[in-house]
């Protein structure tokens, strides 16, 4: 049952995995589209992993349907090893290799393809092309994984938390690659916890939790179904006054109140008139403000909101 | 064919050794290192003329009359505590009755020698003639040397190590890597890898052996008389079986350290008891049945068949049939049982 002229590059129906006494993953259901970067974005333990290992052959699932560019994997697993590119979340490569011979290495594995060359070209580490892939910083071996996915032209990418343990612009370099990639119209699934990643590379952000799906949608999409646009944060108060958080509930434009280890966070949606009802009623407790910050609402708010929980457990 | 995947699995194995000096030094330097000193420490001298002492001056010079023995003369205290000390091998004393009493450890073979020399001096001096003629024709070839029996042992040794240690320990660092997992998404056909250690091993091995039998031939004059096909097909077919043997080592272990740990239990018991070093004879009978099915014990008697004696395959069938059974066994074990992540 296909959408449309084209199969969808992934779809997933039921899927139900328990590792000895733990429920990796409880029925999931997922479609992605061909030409689209698709998320899973949730805390570690979600089920993300060991539902993107199902999806690459890895792992049996328990019970469920999984079809990968309309095949199977019981019956056409070498048809989808040629067609596919996997980006585990912690490989190591051989160390003593060069990256051309990394490279040279996984292109022998498929029937057609580009040059390793090519592949270095566009991952952007031609420089290093015949270093030592011990020699390589953090983000350099992960461009080399990415790489090595992309060396049998795949028609569907997979990339299991790609910018985990990189440094602010390692991340930057990878993500620029990424959205290249998605502009060149391959179909991507992405797991992630970072919700900026999700957030700018992602067309369609699935979010997980305890193995489940709990929301579905374009980030726009889950960020305004949770009604808060903004989330203002501040701490006030210092020895002697405390600040009591219950009269804030009333103000005006406030939705919610939390309060947390030294801060305080309010959501509202309506950013205009729920600062100055804040700094109102600080000054009729007589507390002094010591630190004030608002965003807008983020997917990591989404997630709050749904479960309570942060996507990054502190 | 360059970008056949065989070909680039061989070749990353191949670069995987060759980078890694440790490696290189325990498969090229050691054995070398090994059959040098060992083969220096154990030299054959010129026969040593043996220290004994005598009580008497009568019995001293009859005793000099054997110029392999140098000969001392202490009063009975002092002869009984040189022996004790080991400064002598024997002590000549009068007892009653006329008759010469040698005093001697007979667990010694110095002891022993030192006894048949005097007593022969003692009685030829007393008038003995000998009724039959003798004379001695003196061999020292090449062949029965101390570094000749050595050297297979080294070799042997050395063919189970570089084949045990070189698989299993990639094999398990992979899978800790989780290098195995990511190759194991790819369309990479699974034999392929095992294959790729096979040839990359029996590459190493022509370097390995040449280098060995090529140092021990210049520098100690170490025969090698067997033909070389048949010596050929020794090492290949041990290295297959050692080879095998690393697989099911390596084949489910996830740490490096396990993996080290069993290696040294299987390999550590045959480097004594697999006549390495010394005749693997001088264990007690009882033990000899398992020692010579050991695959070590088999390699290393089929070597020194081959290059000492020239023995023929077919001689040698016995070792053969014991490789043959342990590499088939561990092959076939660790096909069931291996694991790719």
């Amino acid at each position: 049952m296909s959408a449309g002229p084209r199969h969808a590059a992934l779809r997933i129906r039921n899927l139900r995995k328990t590792y000895k006494d733990v429920v990796a993953v409880a029925g999931l259901d997922l479609d992605v589209p061909t030409g689209e970067c698709f998320g899973l974005l949730g805390p570690n333990g979600a089920g993300k992993t060991t539902t993107i290992e199902i999806c690459e052959g890895l792992t049996e699932p328990d019970s469920g349907d999984v079809e990968v560019l309309g095949l199977h994997w019981k019956s056409d697993a070498n048809r989808l090893r040629q067609r596919l590119g996997i980006q585990l979340q912690e490989t190591q490569l051989s160390e003593k290799l060069t990256v051309l011979e990394t490279l040279r290495l996984f292109r022998s594995f498929y029937h057609q393809g580009p040059r390793a060359e090519e592949v270095i070209a566009l991952v952007q580490l031609q420089e290093k092309q015949n270093s030592r892939v011990g020699g390589l910083s953090g983000g350099q071996k992960q461009r080399l994984a990415l790489a090595c996915a992309l060396v049998g032209r795949p028609a569907l990418l997979f990339l299991d938390e790609p910018t985990t343990g990189l440094d602010p612009q390692a991340r930057r370099q990878l993500w620029d690659l990424i959205e290249r990639l998605k502009l060149a119209g391959r179909s991507i699934l992405l797991t992630t916890h970072y919700m900026d990643e999700a957030e700018r590379l992602c067309e369609h952000v699935a979010i997980m939790d305890h193995g489940r799906m709990i929301a579905l949608g374009t980030p726009r999409e889950l960020i305004a179904s949770i009604g808060v646009e903004h989330i203002v944060e501040f701490s006030a108060g210092g020895a002697g006054r405390r600040l009591d958080t219950e009269p804030l509930r009333n103000l005006e434009g406030i939705l919610d109140v939390k309060s947390g280890n030294d801060s305080v966070l309010l959501q509202t949606a309506k950013l205009h008139l729920a600062v100055p009802a804040l700094l109102t009623e600080l000054d009729r407790q007589q507390v002094a403000l010591t630190e004030l910050r608002t965003h807008s609402a983020t997917l990591e708010d989404v997630f709050v909101t749904l479960t309570g929980r942060h996507l990054r457990d502190e | 064919m360059a970008n056949h995947p065989l070909t680039q699995l061989t070749l990353v194995r191949f670069r995987e050794f060759l980078r890694e000096p440790e490696a290189l030094f325990w498969t090229f330097v050691f054995p070398i290192l090994l059959a040098a000193g060992l083969g220096l420490a154990f030299r054959n001298r010129p026969p040593e003329v043996l220290q004994v002492g005598a009580v008497t001056a009568n019995l001293a010079q009859s005793l000099r009359t054997d110029n392999r023995l140098s000969v001392r003369k202490f009063t009975p205290t002092a002869g009984l505590q040189a022996l004790r000390a080991g400064k002598i091998a024997m002590l000549a004393a009068p007892g009653t009755g006329g008759v010469i009493v040698y005093e001697y450890d007979d667990t010694n073979p110095e002891g022993r020698t030192a006894r048949m020399l005097a007593d022969q001096a003692v009685q030829r001096a007393a008038g003995r003639t000998d009724l039959v003629g003798s004379h001695d024709r003196i061999l020292r070839e090449p062949g029965s040397r101390y570094i000749d029996f050595l050297v297979p042992g080294l070799l042997g040794m050395s063919l189970m190590n570089s084949g045990i240690w070189g698989i299993a320990f990639t094999l398990v660092d992979s899978r800790r890597k989780k290098l195995l997992k990511r190759l194991v998404a790819t369309p990479m056909p699974r034999h392929h890898y095992l294959l790729s250690f096979a040839l990359s091993r029996l590459l190493v091995l022509v370097a390995e052996v040449g280098v060995l039998l090529g140092f021990s031939a210049l520098v100690f004059q170490v025969p090698a008389r067997g033909s070389w096909l048949g010596l050929t097909v020794l090492c290949v077919l041990s290295s297959l079986a050692f080879g095998a043997m690393g697989l099911l080592i390596g084949s489910r272990v996830q740490t490096v350290e396990a993996a080290s740990g069993i290696m040294n239990l299987v390999t550590m018991p045959m480097w004594i008891l697999s006549g390495v070093f010394f005749s693997a004879q001088r264990f007690p009978d009882a033990l000899q049945p398992t020692i010579k099915a050991l695959p070590l014990t088999a390699i290393i008697d089929a070597l020194r068949g081959n290059m000492l004696q020239g023995a023929s395959l077919m001689r040698l069938a016995p070792q053969l049939a014991i490789l043959g059974g342990w590499m088939i066994v561990c092959f076939t074990a660790a096909l069931k049982i291996f694991r790719w992540r």
